[in-house]
């Protein structure tokens, strides 16, 4: 399979690799996708409590060429944003952005699930509300 | 910046791409088109026309080719049907087989490991009546031959196991599956396909009565392969699965690929002669290859039998690096990968699988095949680069650190997805 040139750029040059402190109160951690499946992703927020900007992204990926691409390419997207900025990213802006051919879509969902569940990591810790489904927002 | 891409230096001598995937193919060795050329230009006869020279002229150099096929295996000429490669041959011979000898049972024994060529013609055969037994594989990927004794009974018309495994080079015993085979009546055939011209390989010492090989595989032309049918102790009949003009004793109809059959004859001359010299020659190289990588390397292991195992073969796994992003990182080497990521069904290799080895195992192997035309340079060109690109993925990996810092990861609660 030919890989985009998105795909390989951000495989021979990953951006945010790293390991941030788990147990510190302001990082988030998200661990999605499993070793049999031949994917896991780990990504990690440092958010400014004030700001609740997203300071600092990093990331370690075990997984093919698509998958270690669309992590790197979901810290580079979520690092500045506020968290719930960071929220809106959808798995078919990766797969737009790296051009993800559909055997790779997965790898894109599992970026979104990553992100997802950093933030979500972070709202436990700090004691901040999920945000209401969009449905029952729209009820409101 | 942290970065994927390799420094490691290209030794003087060798070109990039490197191909070290010789059991998927291997290159035409240059002797072998020089034996072919004058069958595409002057001598173009068809070696059924009885009446010219043309003709006699292509049915000699057929005659020939099956000659230096018949020795390579210890075979007679006549025993000899060409094909278009191996897949033909395994589906004649088992359907060919199953047919011819419907009324004297109807269960074939087969193995898990097998190509899909003679996997998927059992299921076939499975859906018209038949009766399949798939014997599992131990740890090393080999049958156990108690095993086989016990799924023979009364209704087995045929074994089918192969001699080397295309993925991890295993060799099958199969000098003791067909003396089983002929004590207990059954015939037996193999898919011989990597072993011949790679190991010795012997029709009659190894009590084969039937026998799959391919040209692209030792060096000939791809689109031709043969089938050995033993004609004595005891005389095999095979149902023809093409019918037309009666070619190759009515085994197989249609005009012969003479010069793909002149190839695969000169291919089969050269690997006999040059077989032993060979066979020490890559298994330097690839146990060199093996030792690098473990002397550099922690979590890696290698993928069944090291004593039962083809010289050029080396399947190994490199825990907790993905198979397919390996392969990204040495895109300047041909190797594969048992990677479902690198399959169109995201399944990780059935055959790694039979091993017993777990999906993440299987999803971290590359498969490198050496052959003929690899060098020592390029080996070590080669263990450098994957070295160097394991390490840096293995910085990348969540697994390999979580590892590192002593957390079991089968404790762990993965959502598989």
């Amino acid at each position: 399979m030919a890989y985009s040139d998105r795909v390989i750029d951000h495989y021979n040059n990953p951006r945010n690799v790293g390991t941030l402190d788990k147990s510190s109160g302001d990082v988030g951690t998200g661990l999605v996708g499993a070793p049999e499946c031949g994917d896991v992703m780990r990504l990690q927020i440092r958010v400014n409590p004030e700001t609740q900007v997203i300071e600092e992204a990093k990331f370690k990926t075990f997984g093919c060429g698509s998958a270690i691409a669309s992590s790197s390419l979901a810290t580079e997207w979520i690092k500045g944003r506020k968290v719930e900025e960071a929220l809106t990213i959808k798995n078919t802006d990766i797969v737009k952005e790296l051009s993800l051919p559909p055997v790779k879509i997965h790898c894109s969902v599992l970026a979104e699930d990553a992100i997802r569940a950093a933030i979500g990591d972070w709202k436990k810790k700090n004691g901040v509300a999920e945000a209401a489904p969009a449905a029952v927002q729209a009820a409101q | 910046m942290s970065t994927v891409l390799s420094q490691v230096e290209v030794p003087a001598g060798v070109s990039l791409p490197i191909y070290m995937d010789n059991h998927a193919t291997s290159p035409l060795d240059p002797r072998v088109l020089e034996a072919m050329m004058p069958y595409f230009t002057t001598k173009f006869g068809n070696a059924a026309s009885r009446n010219h020279s043309f003709g006699w002229e292509a049915e000699q150099a057929v005659e020939a080719a099956r000659e230096q096929i018949a020795k390579l295996i210890g075979a007679t000429a006549k025993e000899i049907i060409f094909t278009s490669g191996a897949t033909e041959s395994n589906n004649l011979a088992i359907k060919g087989i199953a047919e011819m000898y419907r009324e004297r049972g109807n269960h074939i024994i087969t193995q898990v490991t097998e190509h899909k060529a003679v996997l998927d013609t059992c299921k076939r055969l499975e859906k018209y009546g038949y009766r399949v037994t798939y014997l599992p594989v131990k740890a090393d990927g080999l049958i156990e031959l108690e095993d086989l004794k016990r799924a023979i009974d009364d209704k087995t018309i045929l074994v089918t196991i192969m001699a080397a495994n295309n993925e991890i080079g295993v060799l099958q015993p199969i000098r003791e599956i067909g003396k089983l085979c002929h004590e207990k009546g059954v015939l037996f055939h193999t898919d011989a396909v990597q072993a011949v011209g790679k190991v010795p390989v012997n029709v009659m010492a190894d009590s084969i009565d039937v026998l799959s090989l391919s040209g692209h595989k030792i060096y000939g032309p791809k689109g031709v392969g043969a089938l050995y049918v033993r004609r004595r102790n005891p005389r095999v009949q095979i149902a023809a699965q093409i019918d037309g003009g009666g070619h190759e004793r009515g085994m197989r109809s249609g005009t012969l690929n003479v010069p793909g059959i002149v190839g695969l004859g000169k291919a089969a001359e050269i690997a006999l002669a040059e077989m032993e010299n060979e066979a020490a020659y890559l298994r330097g190289l690839r146990d060199g290859l093996k030792s690098k990588l473990e002397s550099s390397l922690d979590y890696i292991h290698v993928n069944g039998s090291m004593e039962h195992r083809l010289p050029g073969n080396l399947n190994m796994s490199f825990v907790y690096v993905e198979g397919e992003s390996l392969l990204m990182g040495i895109n300047d080497v041909a190797v594969s990968s048992g990677s479902a990521c690198t399959s169109a069904t995201l399944e990780p290799s059935y055959v790694l699988k039979a091993l017993g080895l777990g999906d993440d195992v299987a999803h971290s192997s590359i498969r490198f095949g050496l052959g003929r035309f690899n060098t020592q340079a390029e080996v070590d060109y080669v263990a450098a680069k994957v070295i160097d690109i394991v390490q840096k993925l293995r910085e990348l990996s969540p697994l390999y650190e979580m590892v590192k810092e002593g957390i079991d990861l089968t404790k762990i609660e993965w959502q598989a997805h």
